[in-house]
């Protein structure tokens, strides 16, 4: 009954017209869903296997990182043409935009380097070493610390962005491949796939405070790979996906236990929240949909068929 | 008005029976349960069910199967009236309801309405106990389940009717259950959506999609999620009316199996 009630609730708000862009790794193109229809309404072609996607603050422009034509590219979201090209280092699988708006910081797979770009410029600032087969890219909400997972090594390394040096590497389980800060800038978030748990470090000092771990009944736990995550913007709960499990976990951030499994598509990568937040859309790579989830029910409401082998998510508001 | 006391008449004895039986009760409401826990359980794997409608995402199997386990229960239902018939007729208690001055069709009418009441009671509280379980359906849907549970409850009332006219002794139930109960309910959408049927078997698909038992439960589903299956709907009213005629001439004295052997 309360989750009638709020799935009414939610209905009834004024709802803020957005679009949700996903990119397509095996399609080489990127599928712009309106988060009030649900439904595809654009498909642009993009470089070689698109993966990260990220808006500028303004959202004039989107960033994708083409991970096989080793760059990324700046597209009009518009018009989807792409505008220019940025050097962005060999095979850029994630990045993330730093607080100035200005600084791409790039995590080059085949290379162990994390490249900092400068969009205006588009110029390469610098390459920082860091372990072997870097992922998943963090920038701490005031810009001072970038962060760099490595696969292979399985760390998370810090990297002060005010001189582009590691200042600390902090031991996580096997394969982490997403990391997150809290919106207060206070905790570390990261995922380790094979490892199937969250590491969750305390900021200032880069101490582990505690481990999220999952659990889903009559699933084998080694399908369980939670790869990205995000937080809902009140922060008490994050959702977590969780791969081949084809689940996403709701985690109560405060006790780090998990409320909920919702069962989404297969194999699920990435995410964004609609402009209200109040939906939240997965990435489902193998089943090549978006599942839709009503953020306040914690359920599931509609899958959309988007192009193959989704990756990547990232919201634009329209006006509506 | 005589009409009414008939009816009346009818409908408090199988109301009686209904009460006085608390096993067929439990047993009614045992037997999707035990589907819906033990053999979904069994099979809820990490993969959701491929989206077909009127689902729009991915669901547990657990969910898929409750609108076929409603179309179980008034399976049996049905079959459970046609038993009572049998019995009825051993027992000489049907000569007595026979006899009555009212049109047969009536008096047979009435029995289906009974039996169809039953099984919509029994429905209500499976789908109430799934929901405390965590299967919960709009609720717009609970709503129109209700017409739907009807319709298809008439149906294969119907059929347990035509049965029943053919039915000589109680002991044939068994073969009831063999060649009736079992090839509706397997050879239906009720387990397994038809896609899967079809991946191995187009056989076997087109066997279920003619049964009318599958089209119950597609009319059940769809209206769970308040939505309409025309398709269906005009099956289960086609299969009504042919087993409504079939039992009306099975229970014709003149021409009927009764009036050949009896």
């Amino acid at each position: 009954m309360t989750r009638l009630a709020l799935l009414l609730m939610t209905i009834a708000l004024p709802v803020q017209a957005g679009e949700i862009w996903v990119t397509n790794e095996k399609d080489d193109t990127v599928s712009v869903i309106d988060a009030d229809t649900l439904e595809v309404v654009k498909t642009y072609p993009t470089g070689e296997r698109p993966r990260g996607i990220t808006f500028s603050k303004d959202f004039s422009r989107v960033y994708i990182c083409a991970s096989d034509s080793d760059t990324v590219q700046v597209m009009d979201p518009a018009t989807g043409a792409i505008l220019h090209e940025l050097p962005s280092g060999e095979d850029p699988e994630q990045f993330v935009l730093a607080p100035d708006d200005r600084h791409l910081y790039i995590a080059n797979e085949d290379d162990a380097v994390t490249t900092v770009v400068d969009t205006e410029s588009r110029t390469v600032v610098t390459q920082i070493n860091v372990g072997i087969e870097p992922e998943g890219m963090a920038v701490s909400p005031d810009g001072k610390v970038a962060i760099t997972t490595s696969e292979t090594t399985n760390m998370a390394h810090w990297i002060d962005t005010g001189t582009h040096q590691l200042f600390a590497n902090t031991l996580v389980d096997s394969r982490p491949r997403h990391a997150e800060f809290t919106a207060d800038g206070a905790q570390l978030w990261v995922s380790a796939e094979i490892g199937g748990t969250i590491t969750v470090f305390k900021a200032a000092d880069q101490t582990e405070l505690g481990k999220v771990r999952f659990e889903i009944t009559g699933v084998n736990s080694d399908l369980i790979q939670p790869v990205g995550f995000k937080f809902t913007p009140d922060g008490k709960k994050a959702f977590v996906a969780l791969g081949p499990a084809n689940h996403v976990a709701v985690v109560d951030t405060a006790t780090l236990a998990v409320e909920k499994y919702i069962l989404v598509g297969r194999r699920v990568w990435h995410m964004a929240f609609s402009p209200d937040n109040a939906q939240l859309f997965t990435t489902n790579g193998v089943s090549g949909d978006v599942t839709v989830i009503d953020v306040a029910a914690e359920d599931a409401v509609k899958s959309i068929k988007v192009g193959r082998f989704p990756w990547g998510a990232a919201m634009r508001p329209t006006k509506g | 008005m005589s009409w009414l006391i008939a009816l009346r008449a009818i409908l408090h004895r199988e109301a009686l029976r209904f009460v006085g039986q608390r096993g067929r009760l439990v047993a009614a409401l045992v037997r999707p349960l035990v589907w819906l826990f033990v053999f979904a359980a069994g099979f809820r794997a990490a993969l959701g069910l491929s989206i077909t409608p009127p689902y729009q995402t991915y669901i547990t199997y657990e969910t898929y199967i409750v609108p076929g386990l409603c179309g179980m229960i008034l399976l049996f239902n049905g079959m459970q009236s046609a038993l009572s018939l049998v019995y009825d007729r051993e027992m000489g208690s049907m000569r007595l309801l026979l006899t009555a001055p009212l049109p047969r069709w009536w008096l047979l009418f009435a029995k289906l309405l009974a039996g169809t009441l039953v099984s919509i009671l029994q429905c209500a509280a499976f789908l109430a106990i799934a929901a405390l379980w965590g299967i919960v359906m709009p609720w717009q849907g609970y709503l129109a389940v209700i017409p739907a549970l009807a319709l298809g409850g008439l149906m294969l009332g119907a059929l347990g009717l035509m049965l029943s006219s053919v039915i000589r002794q109680l002991e044939n139930f068994a073969g009831v259950m063999n060649f009736v109960i079992f090839p509706m309910f397997f050879l239906s959408s009720a387990l397994y959506p038809l896609w899967k049927m079809a991946e191995s078997s187009p056989l076997l698909r087109d066997l279920c999609a003619l049964n009318p038992f599958t089209h119950a439960v597609e009319l059940i589903r769809f209206a769970l999620y308040g939505q309409m299956n025309l398709p269906a709907l005009g099956w289960v009213a086609l299969a009504l009316a042919g087993f409504a005629g079939a039992a009306l001439w099975g229970y014709d004295p003149a021409r009927g199996m009764q009036g050949r052997k009896g």
